[in-house]
């Protein structure tokens, strides 16, 4: 019989917290990338993107995460896939993401005044200059704290890539509470990983948010 | 070719049945429940004691940083250590009223502090006592003003309930694992779960509409 010291328990979890952190991060960059595609082509204002988009938001709004991932997960499989758990968790995390930020961004975008594209259309920019020197750097500054806000979303929903198997954090908890039996201990230090994580974004968004709103 | 058989899932119904209405039953009982956790939670934050304030805060960080399946975790097998054993339906309720309590309070509070000073002074002027104050004249505008993002809250936590079915609450993830184990149709089975998960938030999103001004801040 093994004996699990505090320190053990603690050492195990932060060797399984790095994956809560590679794929917070897979997700985040992917889910921003796919997001920002989706956002120009609403933007852009191609034929249906307007409805197709906001269908795929609600869709990824109105069901559960747990469900997202599962759907990857045996969807992938039945496509002949064999791929493993972090595989399927990276891709329904980025899903995840990418509808979220998407809807985000565009609430930015949207604050931005139309005389700002009316003007920059009557100095006879095209649309991808017009985002780029006049809508997204003004609309960036807005995007910031409510992004770093919804990573605190991310790095949480990451905890449910456990259920498919995925050894990140809460189910390296999990595995060692099977060994240790003590659950309170372990899912403590396990809830106290993931604040230290979570809260300094948390805080960070908060103080954006503050300086943002004193600078208008 | 993949070929997809809703048939059998779908024959499965009663089952599904009995997942939809534990659903719905954890999100009522833990959305009436978390809300007054959370008014009580910003009236103590706006005009409590130092030290309630202090605890409060706490409390609305530690569970808006921490994920709701290590929160429910938490609750289900850590609790039993201190000598307190829970059913799963219960463990589940009480890890929603907790998790809802907290967004809850920082949603209300935000509505509290918009109150413009002038009703305050005005009800004060009137001698209605602090609680008759909070309760009648900063509450119901408060809760109108927060309503919508009340309204998501207890969207975001009804989906978020079907990480209950990993601690064997038989709610609706549940009843589409249960199915899937009998036929192996597991991608329809999740199909179909996200499928009456997305009802069930389209449909609680018109219930609070209707229900929160009639029930809640006296409208029509």
């Amino acid at each position: 019989m093994v004996d699990f010291s505090l320190w053990d328990i603690l050492r195990n979890l932060l060797l399984a917290a790095r994956w809560t952190v590679a794929l917070s991060l897979t997700a985040f960059v992917g889910g921003g990338l796919v997001g920002l595609a989706l956002l120009i082509v609403r933007i852009a204002g191609v034929k249906g993107a307007r409805q197709g988009v906001a269908l795929y938001v609600q869709l990824f709004q109105g069901t559960p995460l747990l469900m997202q991932l599962f759907l990857a997960y045996f969807g992938l499989a039945l496509l002949g896939a064999d791929v493993p758990a972090w595989v399927a968790a990276a891709l329904a995390l980025t899903l995840y993401t990418s509808a979220y930020l998407t809807e985000i961004w565009r609430g930015c975008v949207e604050a931005i005044p139309r005389g700002q594209w009316e003007a920059s259309s009557s100095l006879a920019l095209a649309l991808g200059e017009q985002l780029r020197h006049v809508i997204l750097p003004q609309a960036l500054r807005l995007a910031v704290p409510p992004t770093v806000g919804f990573a605190v979303q991310v790095v949480k929903g990451t905890a449910l890539a456990s259920v498919i198997g995925f050894i990140e954090l809460t189910k390296a908890g999990t595995m060692i509470t099977n060994a240790t039996f003590r659950p309170f201990t372990v899912y403590a230090c396990v809830a106290m990983m993931y604040f230290a994580l979570c809260f300094p974004l948390s805080a960070w968004s908060r103080s954006l948010e503050r300086s943002l709103r004193r600078v208008r | 070719m993949v070929q997809l058989d809703f048939g059998a899932v779908l024959a499965e119904w009663p089952m599904l049945l009995r997942g939809v209405a534990m659903t719905s039953a954890l999100t009522a009982v833990s959305a009436t429940l978390g809300l007054a956790l959370g008014v009580g939670g910003a009236w103590a934050r706006s005009a409590g004691p130092a030290w309630l304030k202090a605890v409060v805060g706490l409390y609305v960080e530690l569970i808006r940083n921490t994920p709701f399946i290590v929160q429910l975790f938490f609750v289900f097998f850590g609790l039993p250590g201190l000598g307190v054993k829970l059913t799963p339906e219960l463990a589940s309720t009480i890890a929603m009223v907790v998790n809802l309590g907290a967004y809850a309070t920082e949603i209300v509070r935000a509505g509290v502090e918009a109150t413009p000073r002038g009703q305050v002074e005005a009800a004060q002027s009137l001698a209605l006592t602090p609680t008759q104050v909070f309760l009648r004249v900063v509450l119901p505008p408060s809760l109108r003003r927060v309503w919508p993002a009340i309204t998501s809250q207890i969207i975001i936590v009804m989906l978020g309930s079907a990480v209950c079915g990993q601690i064997a609450t038989q709610e609706l993830s549940y009843a589409a694992n249960v199915i899937q184990s009998r036929n192996f149709r597991a991608f329809e089975a999740c199909i179909v779960a996200a499928g009456l998960y997305l009802l069930l938030a389209v449909a609680l999103r018109h219930v609070l509409n209707r229900l929160g001004p009639r029930l809640l801040f006296g409208g029509r």
